[in-house]
């Protein structure tokens, strides 16, 4: 336990930022960083994919469907490599570890996204879409103003989810030599040599820490979206309503 | 509103040779019937009688397969007419509300005028808020779905009908979802929307709204439309046996 903390007050900051800012920004930094970002960017994908997987159209449909079953039907190790080693040569010319493993967490996302989208439309009752397409509203509308505002909030714990494992899945940056907390983790290693048992618990605490945290969120979320379907969240709906609140001039 | 009673005898919605299969059930059989403009229509009859079906091709939730529906001079099959805008001009009220949880009992109201009719979400506002009045929610306009009781969400779903300035409001068993407490208010509703003159064609079982309201009862039985009568003539004097069996057993309950 010593040897932990000593390894903490040794290389806390490297743990943290890496090197940064004498040298390339890193460890628990840059895993953040590489998962807030791959789901920001995979969320409009993910959407776009789910659409297409539910639109009547086949010509979206289809190749929705085909992107969405191979990339989940396929490690993440393997995009990793795919994009590590074809893009370049694509390019014809270098690209960052960053950027690799970013244009692949989102490529791999997305895909997963899309099925918790997708699950949350077809999830919504039928009377949804048959009120919003009687009072006139057409495909588009009542796709974005009735059904994906309601998917995707009730969505918002499997969302959460889905961030926990693309924090994990950041991990693998290591095999390519991103510089994220795995990496700064066993640069520490590399230097010590003698502690590896110490400086992979401390590595695995740090993520799970992180990561339980959120899965917590998620769960609290979760209860709270159950209590406002029942109705039974007045203080927070009227917070909300605030915002909406019509000019009591008006009436 | 305007004192449509007064021009009673030009149609507001007209069934001709109307026709609906499931498969190879018959769900909707030779359907002959016109609701006048101003008129209330209570449509009954037991379960399965394509009551709802029917109810429901008017504003083309359900196709049919042979025969025409007009609505206010619009042939509602016609292969030219944009469903969408033809829609917002139907209002349709669910038995089981269907608001929007999402949003507030406002927004569900203003969405159709705002999205569909383009108009100024001020002005929609204004008249949300005014149907609300309407319907005796004004101190809910804030409130969500969820925090209101099934009677006030289905008044909401009846001003949201209403937002859209129909020439007609077909209610799918507007009461069937209730708990019996709350039945009466949305009656009551009904019966001042009826006053004020306006055409409603209503799937029920609430048979003294019938009496009290309807101009004219539809009794339908396997998909086709058996007597259509005044309430006084129905209930006193049922033609056929099917509707004698059908008033005995509600009124054995």
């Amino acid at each position: 336990m010593t040897d932990i903390l000593q390894i903490i007050s040794d290389n806390w900051l490297l743990l943290l930022i890496g090197q940064y800012p004498n040298g390339p920004l890193g460890g628990l930094a840059v895993t953040l960083l590489l998962s807030v970002l791959g789901i920001v960017l995979a969320f409009p994908l993910g959407v776009a994919l789910a659409l297409c997987r539910l639109s009547p159209f086949w010509f979206l449909r289809h190749p929705a469907t085909a992107v969405v079953y191979v990339v989940r039907g396929v490690p993440l190790i393997m995009f990793i490599f795919w994009t590590y080693f074809i893009v370049p040569q694509i390019l014809g010319r270098p690209v960052a570890g960053f950027t690799t493993m970013l244009v692949t967490l989102v490529i791999y996302q997305s895909a997963y996204l899309a099925e918790i989208v997708r699950a949350g439309m077809t999830g919504l009752p039928g009377g949804q879409t048959e009120a919003a397409r009687a009072i006139g509203l057409n495909y588009m509308q009542t796709t974005f103003k009735v059904l994906l505002p309601q998917a995707i909030y009730n969505m918002v714990p499997a969302i959460i989810s889905q961030f926990v494992s693309s924090i994990k899945d950041t991990a693998l940056g290591y095999v390519i030599s991103v510089n994220e907390l795995t990496f700064a983790g066993s640069q520490i290693n590399a230097t010590l040599l003698t502690m590896p048992f110490q400086v992979y618990i401390l590595l695995a605490a740090i993520y799970f820490v992180v990561c339980s945290a959120l899965t917590q969120l998620a769960r609290t979320l979760e209860k709270r979206i159950a209590q406002r379907r029942a109705g039974r969240l007045p203080a927070r709906a009227a917070a909300v309503v605030g915002v909406a609140a019509p000019q009591p001039a008006k009436v | 509103m305007s004192n449509a009673k007064e021009s009673s005898g030009q149609p507001m919605i007209s069934f001709k040779n109307v026709h609906k299969w499931y498969g190879d059930y018959h769900a909707l059989n030779d359907i002959n019937a016109q609701v006048n403009k101003g008129e209330v229509i209570v449509v009954c009859g037991p379960s399965g009688s394509g009551k709802s079906t029917l109810i429901r091709t008017v504003n083309r939730l359900e196709p049919i397969q042979k025969g025409h529906i007009e609505f206010d001079g619009q042939d509602v099959y016609s292969p030219k007419l944009d469903v969408n805008k033809f829609r917002a001009h139907v209002g349709f009220v669910f038995q089981s509300f269907n608001l929007f949880p999402h949003l507030s009992v406002t927004e569900n109201i203003e969405l159709a005028p705002v999205t569909a009719l383009r108009e100024k979400r001020s002005s929609a506002r204004e008249r949300a808020l005014q149907l609300l009045d309407r319907v005796g929610l004004a101190n809910k306009a804030s409130a969500y779905p969820g925090q209101l009781s099934g009677g006030q969400q289905q008044r909401v779903a009846i001003a949201r009908a209403l937002a859209m300035n129909p020439p007609a409001i077909l209610f799918d068993e507007p009461t069937s979802a209730l708990d019996p407490e709350m039945v009466g208010e949305v009656l009551q509703v009904m019966k001042q929307l009826a006053r004020d003159g306006m055409t409603m064609m209503c799937v029920t079982h609430e048979m003294n709204f019938a009496r009290e309201v309807a101009d004219r009862v539809w009794f339908m039985d396997h998909g086709a439309l058996i007597e259509s009568d005044t309430p006084e003539a129905f209930f006193g004097n049922p033609q056929s046996e099917r509707a004698q069996r059908f008033l005995n057993d509600l009124r054995s309950h």
